[in-house]
């Protein structure tokens, strides 16, 4: 059966706190603290974009999968900060990890559901015998407008799975994709910060989405929330994963394990992907798990994964999201993370 | 750094390989025509280990322009577990706390940005293991 043969994560060092930016711009820090759950967010340095933490994730997804790295078929990397705008991170991240020159490359771009995107059709391609490894990535250096709601929670990560049909991991049982034009989030060709709708982001667009695939992937596998051991939902904050959790009938033990949004932020793409990660991380043989991603624009991809007993030999052979996030962290003040992020005009 | 020449430092820059002479085993990188030790011709390709020891190091303070925005930060000679030494940017480090003999590993960087429009180098730089 069809399903994760290995899986990596990579989370850059550097940290800043919600009190650091909220102190900047005059705003209340509490309100985002306890409003949106969120505490700190993780900063990418000038030497960090999309393609390195896609090398670094894909390098520890091979550790686990213990394959050869040129029978992979497929590379696609999801993300909404792509360094390129025309050259594909693909080319970069196959060349790193040594899958060309025979490999299908492309690069994804969904919001924060890009990540999943790439997992979908590497899923596929490997049930229609195409290939016989896909690596999917989801990955982003996201930019929040200083002052913007956003700046608080955009932040940088990335999650890499490779899919194939031994070796596995967890089994894919059931996808399922839910998907309307909703313009909650977007950025137009040559602007630098994203616009969003305020308010209008939440109800007919995150809850929306999330409720409509998760529904609908649990009707298609005749499942409730309690036949689940873990769940995912992609994180634009603390707060909203929980809600939607809360409202599909789920408890906070069920969504703990992926919930890293609260000293991670939103990392776009990678968000629910490392989520999935990081449950990996602790889940046992037999757990099955329900991951549901989200994008702006609108729409959620969702999955079902039932784990194997191969996960045991597997987890430790590179390092785990939860460490990678609690530990070897770097405080940084506003005016560093305004350099790193090129919020500085400086004379050319 | 030109288009192509980036290009060709490709296998070096983010996969560390390496040329292993097959006549005496003597490591060359970035890869040699003839082995400096035996005179060899023919050699296999390596990957190189991704972690190693801080063999030495110094500042760098007064930075090249395309490096301006990251000084001060290290460069340092590192000592591979196969044994082979790289020069690499350290990054990522205390440099008040970074030592001779510290544990580092290899990490996929950003190198240097061809200026607005150009093309991105990528490679390696070492950070704490």
């Amino acid at each position: 059966m069809v399903g994760i043969v290995g899986y990596g994560t990579y989370i850059p060092r550097h940290r800043i706190k919600v009190e650091a930016i909220a102190k900047v711009w005059g705003a209340d820090a509490p309100s985002y603290e306890r409003g949106l759950l969120l505490k700190e967010k993780s900063v990418p340095t000038p030497d960090q974009d999309t393609i390195t933490m896609s090398v670094e994730a894909a390098k520890n997804a091979l550790r686990r999968a213990q394959i050869d790295p040129s029978e992979i078929g497929a590379v696609y990397v999801g993300s909404e900060s792509h360094p390129y705008a025309v050259k594909p991170s693909g080319t970069v991240l196959a060349e790193a990890i040594g899958a060309t020159p025979e490999v299908h490359c492309a690069d994804f771009e969904f919001a924060c559901k890009a990540g999943t995107e790439g997992m979908f059709v590497c899923i596929g391609l490997v049930q229609a015998g195409l290939i016989r490894y896909g690596l999917g990535v989801g990955a982003d250096t996201s930019q929040g407008a200083p002052g913007d709601a956003l700046e608080y929670s955009a932040a940088a990560g990335a999650a890499a799975f490779i899919f194939g049909d031994d070796k596995v991991v967890a089994e894919v049982e059931e996808t399922y994709a839910y998907m309307t034009d909703t313009p909650d989030f977007w950025r137009r060709e040559h602007q630098f910060y994203p616009e969003h709708g305020g308010r209008f982001t939440g109800e007919p667009a995150y809850f929306k989405h999330i409720m409509g695939a998760a529904r609908g992937i649990m009707a298609k596998a005749n499942a409730t929330a309690a036949d689940f051991t873990y769940v995912i939902f992609h994180q634009p904050n603390g707060k909203f994963p929980q809600r939607v959790g809360k409202m599909l009938g789920f408890t906070k033990t069920q969504i703990e394990p992926g919930w890293l949004s609260p000293t991670l932020g939103n990392t776009y793409s990678g968000s629910s992907p490392m989520g999935l990660a990081s449950t990996l991380d602790i889940a046992k043989a037999g757990d099955r798990i329900l991951l549901v991603s989200y994008g702006s624009g609108a729409g959620s991809d969702a999955f079902i994964f039932r784990v194997t007993e191969r996960i045991d030999e597997v987890r430790d052979v590179a390092p785990r999201t939860r460490d990678q996030l609690d530990n070897n962290k770097v405080y940084i003040d506003y005016g560093t993370y305004a350099k790193f992020r090129g919020k500085i005009r400086k004379a050319t | 750094m030109s288009s192509p020449r980036y290009w060709r430092e490709i296998p070096q820059r983010y996969r560390l390989e390496a040329g292993k002479c097959t006549d005496c085993g003597n490591i060359h990188f970035p890869p040699r025509l003839v082995c400096s030790a035996c005179s060899g011709r023919q050699f296999e390709t390596v990957k190189l280990s991704d972690e190693g020891t801080v063999f030495t190091y110094t500042i760098i303070r007064v930075a090249p322009s395309q490096f301006v925005d990251q000084a001060p930060y290290a460069v340092g000679i590192v000592e591979l577990d196969d044994g082979v030494r790289i020069s690499a940017q350290i990054a990522d480090v205390d440099l008040d706390a970074l030592e001779i003999g510290q544990r580092v590993r290899i990490e996929f960087r950003l190198i240097q940005n061809e200026g607005e429009a150009g093309i991105i180098c990528y490679g390696y730089k070492c950070v704490p293991a």
